[in-house]
């Protein structure tokens, strides 16, 4: 091989991606180097909340240290560097899930508030008695009680879309309850506790060509896949920064901006006005007519590096390693006597919710936690979901970026002292 | 295994929780009550027959639950099946009390009532596990609950939280 063909190669090498370096991305993680009961902790429980890599930590600790004042008030130095680096986070937000500006994107405390600002600013200015509200069967508690609140609060009607055996989000069935009266769409992007994602394009696509505005639940979906809200053509997109390696406290509301800007305000106080008189106030322009008093700002800022780092490793290079560790987390936890998988890998992201025979939730939880596997046993803020499987309880575990093939197995060694106590 | 598993999963709390006692509805209950953990999902229903006398002469519990909180009811309604309802109650106290408080015990009960008191001991092996005290006292909680219901047509529902 001559020199010119070894350099061509090189090059090419050179250019290919990198293999995503699981035992590289971990060292980003403080956390993940601490021992749980003498054992090393296997985090399994990221789809509750994920761990933050120390790009965030130190983001959050420089903020604190170095830029901290109030922001879009003081002509000080310090208010100047505060406001930039909390506006870099609507703009690295706006990049993150394609907005059209970084106008649209609204801070808020979390998912929650997110889709209670929806259901109070939109839902009480444009629904009316008798309207009827389209959610699923997937949903977590938060996308289901603030339209249950309005509901009440107008006389509106709740539809829920239901799911097959499978878990699967029923289209021809959502389709169906697509009538007349239908005013709202609101629909997780993917279920909390099975793992399952929607076929969001084509729920807003029935939705839109009925005119009805959908909300995406995005709080699991977007540390998993890429989000473009532009191109799903969604109304509204929520998501929190905990759930994708930010800070709590920070959460995100996306919205099409000649809704936003149809919309009252949610919450009155600083920040969110031009002028205020005894007599009537008048209100700033989108977004910050929906951003009463100071906010989160270092969460905020905390969160714009944490959509950074994401996007640095790469959505795609992440869904493609998650993808292989739920295959083989499947696997693994078929092997075990006695345990059930709710829902197949068909259309699911990095999520394993399970039971097992003679064992409750709590209990495998308890024993798999002694063995330092992080889970979540309950509900997970889907009873109506649980309802469905007809099961009180199921073990989850959910993977994220950091998590490897090794913490599999972990998990498939710790059950099986579950099958010793129990079986 | 570790040993504070074993502690809390021992054999009569797992025979328990897989055979419970005096499981199921009570037809002719005049006080019952609904106990939810909702960080769990736990649910039950604990029924009571009390006599004039105040004492529990039938007690009984349905729902689903995980193997301690089974456990706790399924042995708490044989322990309290005979007694007065203060006398329930005042036992409750010092259980709650095991479970929650360190250097706390039984011992006060230990001549009265010796096999309650060892019942209940064994279940304080959630000590080592904060989480799960919950577990172990719902079915207490609702029983207290079922006591002081007014209504015996409508149940109380009580919550761990």
């Amino acid at each position: 091989m001559n020199d010119a063909a070894t350099l061509a190669e090189a090059a090419v090498g050179h250019n290919r991606p990198e293999p995503y370096d699981v035992e590289k991305v971990r060292q980003d993680f403080p956390i993940l180097q601490r021992e749980v009961y003498g054992q090393p902790l296997v985090y399994l429980d990221s789809a509750a909340s994920a761990q933050k890599p120390r790009q965030v930590i130190e983001a959050v600790e420089s903020a604190y240290q170095e830029d901290y004042s109030n922001v879009h008030r003081g002509v000080h130095f310090l208010s100047q560097r505060a406001t930039d680096r909390f506006e870099a986070s609507r703009e690295a937000a706006a990049r993150f899930i394609n907005a059209a500006s970084s106008d649209e994107i609204i801070f808020t405390r979390g998912g929650t508030e997110s889709i209670n600002l929806v259901a109070a600013s939109y839902g009480r200015k444009f629904l009316r008695e008798g309207d009827e509200i389209v959610i699923s069967h997937l949903e977590h508690h938060s996308n289901i009680v603030p339209w249950q609140m309005l509901r009440d609060e107008k006389g509106l009607k709740l539809k829920v879309v239901p799911v097959d055996d499978d878990g699967n989000f029923l289209l021809d069935a959502y389709a169906e309850l697509l009538g007349p009266k239908t005013r709202f769409v609101a629909i997780t992007h993917m279920s909390n506790a099975l793992g399952k994602v929607v076929p969001a394009k084509e729920v807003i696509r029935l939705a839109h060509e009925r005119d009805i505005p959908v909300l995406l639940d995005g709080c699991q979906a977007v540390s998993h896949q890429a989000i473009d809200v532009q191109d799903l053509d969604v109304d509204f997109y929520v998501f929190s920064g905990h759930k994708l390696y930010g800070p709590t406290g920070v959460g995100v509301l996306y919205g099409k901006m000649d809704l936003l800007d149809k919309m009252p305000p949610y919450q009155g106080g600083g920040e969110m006005i031009s002028s205020v008189t005894f007599e009537e106030s008048t209100f700033k322009p989108v977004p910050h007519r929906f951003e009463a008093g100071t906010p989160a700002i270092v969460q905020v800022i905390g969160l714009g590096a944490a959509l950074q780092y994401v996007e640095d490793l790469g959505i795609e290079n992440i869904a493609a390693h998650e993808a292989g560790l739920l295959e083989y987390a499947h696997k693994r936890l078929s092997e075990i006597d006695g345990l059930r998988i709710l829902g197949s890998t068909e259309n699911k992201a990095s999520i394993v919710s399970f039971t097992m025979d003679g064992a409750h939730a709590h209990d495998i939880g308890t024993i798999v936690d002694r063995a330092g596997v992080a889970v979540r046993a309950g509900h997970h803020c889907a009873q109506p979901l649980m309802d469905r499987f007809d099961i009180a309880a199921s073990a989850r575990a959910s993977f994220g970026l950091y998590n490897t093939f090794g913490e599999v197995d972990a998990l498939a060694e710790s059950l099986n002292a579950v099958t010793e106590i129990f079986g | 295994m570790f040993d504070d598993l074993r502690e809390l999963y021992q054999e009569v709390i797992l025979d328990h929780g897989k055979n419970p006692r005096n499981f199921g509805a009570m037809d002719d209950a005049n006080r019952a009550a609904r106990g939810d953990n909702p960080m769990c999902g736990d649910r039950i229903t604990v029924y009571l027959s009390v006599d004039q006398d105040g004492v529990i002469r039938e007690a009984s519990f349905s729902g689903q639950g995980c193997a301690i909180s089974t456990a706790s009811a399924s042995m708490m309604t044989e322990i309290v099946k005979g007694k007065t309802v203060d006398d329930a109650k005042e036992l409750f106290q010092s259980f709650h009390n095991m479970c929650t408080k360190d250097h706390c015990d039984m011992s006060a009960h230990e001549e009265s009532d010796p096999d309650a008191v060892e019942r209940l001991t064994v279940l304080s092996g959630v000590r080592q596990f904060p989480v799960r005290v919950k577990c172990a006292t719902l079915a207490w909680h609702t029983l207290n609950a079922a006591t002081t219901s007014a209504d015996e047509a409508e149940p109380e529902t009580v919550t761990t939280e």
